[in-house]
């Protein structure tokens, strides 16, 4: 079938400003979007660009706006796409060059709300250390998270205001809150309670909507909330 | 040094850096090797991990079913078990030493990743849980064995991340984007290697990375072929790179291709399916593999459940008479594809808008790893030549090192289980060695010629498109060098091969800014790709016998008198016919035997 491709274009070392780029391409209903920016950039324009991998929804590079809405190129069909599609790159982060966007900030946050286990006890048999199937299902929805960007480029709140730590950074940070290894419980709940921190959540349901690994991410905002009121983090 | 008066301003416009340790790729292996060599070596010493991509996007998170070590967690099991299933499975080339090393660390490996943090699925005890996976058996080939260690169907996911979190935490320094695309060698293959060089993506400078030891854990090259469960930039960079520089690839006739491709698309639907009790079923709606192995059925080795598909495609048994059968996995019901395999579950229903729990899913074989790659001794060490001189400063780990664990046919859930426990071995050797390491030698000419080279591949006005070089190249390994070959196939393939790299010297591109090139780094991808199909098809041409991944239906027996040995490949620097040099197989304990599943 024939697909037309409107591209949202920058390229600062030759444009003065982001404008929309039409293509016409041949598709099958079941190729991906990112299918369809590879015949793109392969054939016609090979200066079209963005960031891909795995090519099936597990590395995370290639979160982009399309048809108004966040997604991952190569998870998104022909087929459900439309024959007229649109793609720009995720808001809320500087473009560099067409699709690409400056992910430092998004990764700033990331490394803000201490994303690792702290738990330095080795149990003394050496072994691993327990943990109940119960107590592991609590973080197991957070856990799937692979830092693509799209929930906290779809949230307005990080729109209008940069400093707010954003979806994905909660997520991460629930991920270890819930996790009874952890040792760093307070201190992690203490940056969540920071100003820029889980209090700036509107509850608009964006994230939820973006992500592309359907993670709960208003009710992990709403436990971590909870969890503070109940410690008393802030 | 001729090179620098030549070119002062390329040289000029090279950005340098000064470490001790660089590691290139941000996989397992590169991680964990990272995390060791930052504690080994102290928070004052100057590790960087340098990727073309994020971390997190190392397609060690593409890895699903899971990691095996005999914890028997579950049921009874014995590291030797695994030892031999190991063995057996890479059809005897596997070196004993090497593979010995791996089963018994693993269960300590695995019990540290646990500390870390890693989210294995639990026992109703408490234990990390574990599952069944092909080739594992008990007590030596019995019958199969819960051994695999995981995190849903997301094991490498889940490693990535884990490892990942723990470099934030001890501040290790990353440089995210980065094409690495030379060594330092000053002296050359006799000397040390002293760095790396690469261009800034961001903005199309030339940095030079210059340390007293050197890791790659760059991952496989799987964009060799059409169908490939890699990611796009699975490139081979790493790999080609020494085999440029005049170092040896090892076995690199060996790709594995995983029997359960997704139809066309060719990434992985986990062997966790088959795993937790998923059937192959050909036209006539025939579990097939009852007929090639009796024992272990749609639990038998990669190669060989790869070979019945062809097999029943051959002989018009395909579904339709096509060339895919069909996974049934209905019987598995809702709650094991939901919460063991949900991810499965998930690419079933998007990619082919069918239901698992209703529907067939059609698959192919797909060509998924690499046994072969950069030979190193168990430490990491990078080897020189057949007779096992090390090349000082120099490491290498995970799919694109070989040390070799793997021999010619790669037992699921162990490249999980080789990253892990070789990328530690090798930082913690390399920590090791750095404590003693001389002073850096810079590699001038090479930063130069890197610059000079890119610089060039960015100026030409015509020539060719590197994805047409690319698409012909993938279509030629498929189909000439995949899961059945012959001498005239390989021969035919070894002369396109050539053919396409004579073509590539005049690739074009239409991208001739700096900021972000990713025209720039496709071409520079074409030519890594070019180098690794060269060394497999070369490799390939010369072993007369059928092992593990290696099928020649005109040699089609394996002949342990004269082919119990790893290739050593060297390029030939015209051009011409590789090098090819054979190293005995290290057999410790299990005599080769026929290997039956």
């Amino acid at each position: 079938m024939d697909v037309t491709l409107r591209i949202r274009r920058f390229n600062p070392e030759a444009d003065s400003d982001a404008h929309w780029e039409t293509y016409a391409v041949e598709a099958e209903p079941t190729d991906r979007v990112l299918d369809l920016l590879h015949q793109v950039k392969w054939y016609q324009d090979g200066t079209l660009t963005f960031r891909r991998s795995c090519a099936h929804g597990v590395c995370g590079s290639d979160a982009m706006l399309i048809n108004g809405r966040n997604r991952l190129a190569c998870e998104f069909l022909v087929k459900d796409a439309g024959t007229d599609i649109s793609v720009e790159p995720i808001k809320g982060l500087p473009v560099i060059k067409d699709l690409l966007v400056d992910m430092d900030p998004f990764w700033d946050q990331y490394r803000s709300v201490m994303p690792y286990l702290v738990n330095d006890e080795v149990p003394e048999d050496g072994r691993e250390r327990r943990q109940s199937p119960e107590d592991r299902a609590r973080y197991e929805d957070t856990s799937r998270c692979i830092l693509c960007a799209a929930c906290t480029t779809a949230c307005p709140v990080f729109w209008t205001d940069g400093a707010y730590v954003g979806p994905a950074a909660i997520v991460n940070a629930h991920r270890f809150i819930t996790d009874t290894r952890d040792h760093a419980h307070e201190e992690r709940l203490q940056i969540m309670a920071d100003p820029d921190g889980v209090w700036r959540c509107r509850t608009v349901f964006n994230c939820v909507e973006a992500c592309p690994r359907g993670i709960q991410i208003t009710r992990a905002i709403m436990e971590v909330t909870n969890e503070i009121s109940t410690v008393g983090g802030g | 040094m001729s090179l620098v008066k030549t070119d002062a301003a390329a040289r000029a416009a090279v950005r340098t850096h000064d470490l001790d340790a660089v590691v290139v790729g941000a996989g397992g292996a590169g991680l964990y090797a990272a995390l060791e060599l930052k504690q080994d070596l102290g928070p004052e010493a100057r590790i960087g991990v340098i990727s073309k991509l994020y971390p997190t996007r190392s397609h060690t998170g593409a890895a699903q079913g899971g990691v095996c070590a005999a914890l028997a967690n579950v049921e009874e099991d014995h590291w030797e078990w695994h030892w031999f299933d190991t063995v057996k499975g890479g059809d005897y080339l596997v070196d004993q030493d090497a593979a010995e090393v791996m089963c018994r660390d693993a269960i300590d490996t695995i019990i540290k990743l646990e500390h870390l943090g890693l989210p294995f699925d639990r026992t109703p005890e408490g234990l990390i849980n574990q599952r069944r996976f092909g080739g594992h058996t008990r007590n030596y080939g019995e019958g199969p064995v819960r051994r695999s260690c995981y995190a849903a169907d997301r094991t490498g996911h889940a490693i990535l991340q884990t490892l990942y979190q723990q470099c934030v935490r001890a501040d290790i320094a990353f440089y995210d984007e980065y094409q690495v695309l030379d060594l330092a060698m000053p002296d050359g293959v006799d000397g040390r290697v002293s760095g790396v060089i690469a261009l800034q993506l961001a903005t199309g400078e030339i940095h030079s990375f210059r340390a007293r030891g050197v890791l790659f854990a760059t991952g496989g090259f799987g964009k060799i072929f059409k169908v490939t469960s890699n990611a796009h930039t699975l490139t081979g960079d790493g790999v080609a790179i020494p085999w440029r520089r005049g170092l040896p690839l090892e076995d690199m006739e060996f790709f594995q291709f995983h029997p359960t491709g997704m139809y066309k698309l060719g990434f992985l639907l986990s062997e966790a399916m088959r795993g937790e009790g998923g059937i192959l079923l050909n036209d006539a709606g025939e579990r097939f593999m009852e007929r090639y192995a009796p024992t272990m059925k749609d639990l038998a080795s990669r190669d060989v459940v790869s070979r019945s598909i062809y097999q029943e495609v051959a002989a018009g048994r395909g579904i339709g008479g096509g060339d895919f059968v069909h996974l049934d996995v209905r019987h598995l019901g809702a709650q094991v594809l939901n919460e063991k395999l949900p991810d499965m579950s998930g690419f079933i229903r998007t990619y082919f808008g069918i239901e698992p729990l209703t529907d067939l899913v059609p698959i192919q074989p797909t060509a998924h790893y690499a046994m072969g790659g950069i030979p190193t001794d168990i430490d990491g060490r990078v080897l020189a030549d057949e007779a096992g001189r090390v090349v000082p400063g120099f490491y290498a780990a995970g799919e694109c090192a070989c040390v070799s664990v793997h021999g010619a046919n790669r037992l699921g859930t162990n490249s999980l289980l080789d990253i892990l426990v070789f990328g530690r071995r090798a930082g913690i050797a390399m920590a090791r060695e750095l404590r003693a390491a001389p002073a850096v030698e810079p590699d001038l000419a090479a930063e130069v010629a890197v610059a000079q080279a890119v610089s060039e591949l960015r100026g030409r006005q015509d020539g060719e498109r590197a994805a047409t070089i690319r698409t012909e190249l993938q279509e030629v390994m498929f189909t000439k060098c995949g899961v059945y070959r012959t001498a005239a196939l390989l021969e035919e393939c070894r002369a396109e091969v050539r053919t396409l790299r004579e073509r590539a010297r005049r690739l074009v591109i239409d991208d001739k800014g700096c900021r972000y090139n990713t025209d720039l780094v496709e071409a520079l991808e074409l030519g890594f790709l070019l180098d690794c199909a060269e060394a497999t098809v070369e490799s390939a041409v010369a072993r007369l016998e059928s092992r593990g991944a290696h099928a020649r239906e005109d040699h089609p027996e394996r002949d342990d008198e004269n082919w119990l040995k790893h290739t050593f490949a060297f390029r030939d620097p015209d051009g011409g016919d590789a090098r090819l040099a054979y190293k005995l197989v290290t057999v410790t304990k299990f005599e080769p035997k026929p290997r039956v599943y």
